[in-house]
């Protein structure tokens, strides 16, 4: 005989996934790293992006790369040439990386580095502008990039992406003379769909833009507490304890 | 696509309410609340969610889907409103940015409806779960290195 009955749940769907992220985010907090989550559909530019921000950052900055991808390591290969650890994450046939996933690079970065030595985590999400908006994993600010080339209507197109985005860079500007996309009105969606967040138009090949770019990384890097490396300074006791104790 | 990951996060908490009760409840009815300005599409989940269960203790358990509108909240002129692609997702009267989401990001198990075997003995101790805001219990420690301090 069964007695039917209900429980009241009001649990999120994603309640695993958000666990798993909470999780994550305590590493990263312990170890005074700030994680960054990257994400943009396909060939908007995130691996050049981050080349030219690794190579701005070297000197000043401690960082390492989570990079995933469906399939091959090519992205991986071309970072590990700007000489920060990275770890490739393939995912398979999923679409964006979850806090599991994350999880897992961050046990096989701890294989390359201790992660307490560094600043920054850049996690470069899979090339997809739906899925990853919804999987947290642990960051502490969403990166979007979105092309001139993909059409200044993207953000109505997909706003999840574009509302969950602390910063968002309209990309390959230098193409500018060459496609119909109008700079302002790609602003303006992105604004309207999310009036708090940093839009700052860049060119990763002519460098146009990255000042402002990098500014606003400086800036939350400052107000979360964290702190470029000065090469001329001793590191941070901290940090330095960190150091020598790995 | 990721509504296959979202049904594993689904199964995932399903297993979690299912290890609090001391005889494994039989679950008929997964009330969701899936809000509009979300990437799950309602479909697609069923789909999902029906493949997923097959043959395992979760057969026979349907999922209702219920949709949330998107309502935003214009800060400027006060009114609640229906913010839609057309119109950028602006206010209507003021074309004031959609500023504030009341509602629309909802992806929520908000019950479950399931019969138990009726046990002998002594009462069985009220299951969590059915407060009315749980708490969600948080797994077993860490099993990762420790990080450095």
């Amino acid at each position: 005989m069964h007695m039917p009955t209900s429980d009241t749940m009001n649990l999120s769907l994603l309640a695993a996934n958000d666990r798993q992220a909470r999780h994550n985010r305590q590493h990263f907090d312990a170890w005074g790293l700030f994680c960054i989550n990257v994400m943009s559909s396909p060939g908007a530019g995130k691996t050049v992006l981050l080349e030219q921000t690794l190579c701005s950052l070297h000197n000043t900055c401690a960082m390492a790369v989570l990079e995933g991808d469906m399939t091959t390591q090519l992205d991986a290969q071309r970072l590990a040439g700007s000489g920060v650890p990275v770890v490739p994450i393939t995912t398979g046939r999923a679409c964006h990386l979850d806090a599991a996933m994350v999880s897992t690079g961050l046990q096989l970065l701890r294989q390359q580095c201790d992660p307490a030595s560094l600043d920054l985590l850049w996690v470069e999400n899979v090339g997809n502008l739906v899925c990853p908006a919804e999987f947290a994993v642990g960051e502490h600010c969403k990166l979007a990039l979105l092309s001139v080339t993909e059409g200044d209507d993207k953000p109505l197109k997909y706003p999840v992406m574009f509302r969950e985005a602390d910063c968002v860079l309209i990309t390959k500007i230098d193409l500018l003379p060459h496609v119909p996309a109008d700079l302002e009105r790609m602003g303006h969606h992105v604004r309207q769909i999310n009036p708090h967040c940093g839009v700052f138009p860049v060119s990763a090949l002519t460098g146009a833009g990255l000042g402002d770019w990098l500014a606003w990384l400086g800036q939350q890097l400052r107000a979360k507490g964290h702190h470029h490396r000065n090469p001329q300074r001793p590191t941070s006791d901290r940090k330095q304890s960190a150091l020598t104790t790995a | 696509m990721h509504e296959v990951d979202m049904t594993r996060c689904l199964l995932q908490a399903l297993e979690d309410w299912r290890d609090q009760h001391p005889v494994q409840p039989h679950v008929g009815t997964i009330h969701l609340l899936v809000g509009e300005f979300t990437c799950v599409e309602p479909s697609q989940l069923q789909l999902s969610f029906a493949a997923a269960v097959k043959d395992t203790w979760l057969a026979g358990a349907r999922l209702s889907i219920a949709s949330v509108p998107l309502v935003g909240k214009c800060l400027v002129c006060g009114n609640s409103y229906r913010p839609n692609p057309t119109s950028g997702y602006a206010s209507p009267c003021c074309g004031h940015p959609m500023e504030t989401i009341l509602s629309g990001r909802e992806l929520k198990i908000r019950r479950i409806d399931y019969s138990r075997p009726r046990i002998c003995g002594p009462p069985v101790q009220a299951n969590p779960c059915s407060q009315p805001t749980p708490s969600f219990v948080d797994p077993s420690p860490c099993t990762c290195p420790p990080a450095t301090p």
